[in-house]
């Protein structure tokens, strides 16, 4: 049995005041994620991820189309007794602190008063806030509140978890821990759904992804299978070496470009049927040393600039109508 | 349906109005008022205890409706605004238990509340009844401790309780101002109600006559639940006719929860 599965999902949404029309917010979206996977689910800002994260918690009700989580309808609360959710920019209970939310929630699931002090306590601690427990949420800075968002999501050890934009509003070191995070989930046997608009995010994780832009699915699979994102080549970054004798290198057609850095360092774009360990050794002999290397590839922008010029024309508004 | 959601819910709600410190200035305000009222009695040489009775009744029932009308209207439409409600939604429990919560936490708390009232209350009138010479207490028609006042209370509470149905429902598709508008002006027409039964005394054409008769019938008729006048004189309040306005009290309030119910149930929170 799928995790999670669509069958033409769609959303409109009415615009406009003198004249409503429906916006397609997500268009026909068909998708299967299987048990245990860690499944990105990306694409640019306004491409429909929150809706369809929105429509599968039944915050919203699709305009046609189905979803099934566990094999069962959204909404159902023997689907909610078994899932987890992290909204977009999570808000909770200012009044509360950030033990007596998990507190409330954990009564929802029926826990008992012991079994809720366990599994706040041990919550708070895993995602790095159990010292400001007690503290009400109204103190609480956007990450930190993110963290609660995350220890609220896994307060039923859930089966399945949806992220909306886990890593956005965190710095470098909490990114790393959310990955950190997905990764032990998906250890435990737990199936991750994450948004993101961010490439970078889901290589390091999913074994699967799904490409959304305006409303639609334009890719899916494995990032590897998905041609668009394959390596096109290095980008090498080198010192001690001087510009003629990169000059010679680019003229031979073993580098595409190259680019003057700062404090006397060059950035080589070497084309992918050209082996970097080669050019590399040649600098070597002229005292040039490696400072970093690179694979090229698209960044998910590229992926959409390209994926938005091939459409056919027209927008949304024409095949919402 | 689950009671045990339901309450969860409600305590969070009396918890909530608690932190925000609402109910505290409005339990002093009302303290304070209570207390003018006794200087009012001070004035009058101790004669006229009605004035107190007068004037505390009618603070109970503003109060609280202050407290219903406002929070009442703020209850789903700041889950929905803040956007804590997709978390809360998103957890084991229906849509229908979370509007009844919000609503029975409401209530919890206007009762504490008009508990509170009361009691500080019937405190001062004990202590006019015992200043007051028992000379001046033997011309007084009605007893400073009339448990009479507590059947007026009552009333008062049940129409607290449809108040706050009412700006939960108007809440559950609308601003908060518009709400507020909407249940401030549905209470001031509901005590002037009786009025539109005589209405076919002064309209003429059949039509006007229908459409009067019709919004007597529809409106809530909150001039039902005011018996203060008669408390404040010490005259009785039939038990039948306290069972019968709490139970049109009761019926009405079930229409609009499941109003309030099915309208939220099929809301899209965007
Ligand atoms: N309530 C709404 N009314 C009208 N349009 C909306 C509403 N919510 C979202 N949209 C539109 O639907 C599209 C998808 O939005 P969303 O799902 O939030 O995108 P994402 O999460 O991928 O950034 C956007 O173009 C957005 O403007
Ligand atoms: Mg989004």
């Amino acid at each position: 049995m799928d995790a999670i599965s669509t069958e033409g999902l769609t959303k409109h949404y009415t615009v406009g005041f003198w004249r409503p029309r429906p916006y397609a917010a997500l268009d026909d979206l068909s998708l299967r994620v299987g048990t245990g996977e860690v499944f990105g689910f990306l694409g640019p800002n306004g491409a429909g991820k929150t809706t369809t994260l929105k429509l599968l918690m039944r915050l919203i009700f699709p305009t046609s189309g189905r979803a099934e989580i566990l094999g069962r309808p959204p909404g159902d609360p023997d689907v909610a007794r078994r899932i987890g959710y992290l909204p977009e920019q999570p808000y909770f209970y200012d009044y509360l602190t950030a033990e007596e939310l998990l507190d409330y929630f954990g009564s929802l699931f029926g826990y008992g008063a012991a079994e809720r002090r366990r599994r706040t306590s041990a919550l708070l601690d895993e995602v790095g806030i159990g010292g400001e427990r007690r503290l009400q949420l109204r103190k609480f800075s956007k990450g930190m509140l993110q963290r609660v968002g995350i220890a609220q999501a896994l307060l039923n050890d859930p089966e399945v978890v949806f992220l909306d934009e886990p890593m956005s509003g965190l710095d470098p070191l909490g990114r790393r821990e959310i990955r950190q995070l997905i990764l032990q989930l998906r250890d435990r046997g737990c199936t991750v759904f994450f948004s993101s608009h961010v490439l970078a995010d889901a290589e390091a994780l999913c074994s699967r992804v799904a490409i959304l832009a305006g409303g639609r699915l334009v890719a899916s699979g494995a990032l590897s299978d998905i041609h668009a994102f394959h390596v096109h080549g290095w980008e090498l970054v080198v010192s001690g070496v001087g510009e003629p004798v990169l000059e010679q290198v680019r003229a031979r057609g073993q580098a595409l470009r190259v680019t003057r850095l700062a404090d006397d360092r060059f950035a080589l774009e070497l084309p992918l049927t050209v082996a970097p360990e080669r050019v590399l050794a040649e600098l070597a002999t002229h005292g040039g040393r490696l400072v970093s290397i690179n694979p090229l590839r698209d960044t998910l922008e590229d992926f959409f600039v390209r994926q938005i010029a091939a459409a056919p024309k027209g927008g949304r508004m024409d095949r919402a109508s | 349906m689950t009671f045990r959601v339901i309450g969860r819910v409600a305590v969070n709600v009396f918890k909530e109005s608690v932190r925000d410190k609402v109910l505290y200035n409005l339990v002093v305000f009302a303290v304070l008022l209570i207390a003018a009222s006794f200087l009012i009695g001070q004035l009058t040489a101790g004669q006229d205890v009605k004035i107190i009775k007068d004037l505390g009744l009618a603070a109970i029932s503003i109060f609280g409706l202050l407290i219903a009308v406002f929070i009442g209207i703020g209850l789903v439409w700041k889950e929905v605004e803040k956007r804590s409600i997709y978390v809360i939604l998103s957890k084991p429990i229906r849509r229908h238990e979370f509007v009844l919560g919000k609503y029975a936490g409401l209530v919890l708390t206007l009762t504490v509340n008009v508990v509170v009232m009361t009691a500080a209350f019937y405190g001062v009138l004990a202590v006019m009844h015992w200043k007051t010479d028992p000379a001046i207490r033997a011309a007084w028609s009605v007893s400073a401790l009339d448990p009479h006042l507590l059947v007026a209370v009552l009333l008062i509470l049940v129409e607290l309780m449809l108040v706050t149905g009412i700006a939960l429902f108007f809440s559950t598709f609308s601003s908060p101002f518009l709400s507020a508008v909407l249940t401030l002006g549905l209470w001031v027409i509901g005590h002037f109600n009786a009025d539109l039964r005589n209405f076919d005394q002064v309209l003429a054409s059949k039509p006007a006559i229908w459409l009067a008769r019709g919004l007597y019938y529809v409106l809530p008729n909150f001039s039902a639940f005011d018996v203060k006048a008669q408390a404040v004189y010490g005259l009785p309040v039939a038990p039948g006719y306290v069972a019968f306005t709490s139970a049109y009290g009761v019926l009405y309030l079930a229409f609009v929860l499941g109003a309030a119910v099915t309208v939220f149930a099929r809301r899209d929170f965007k």
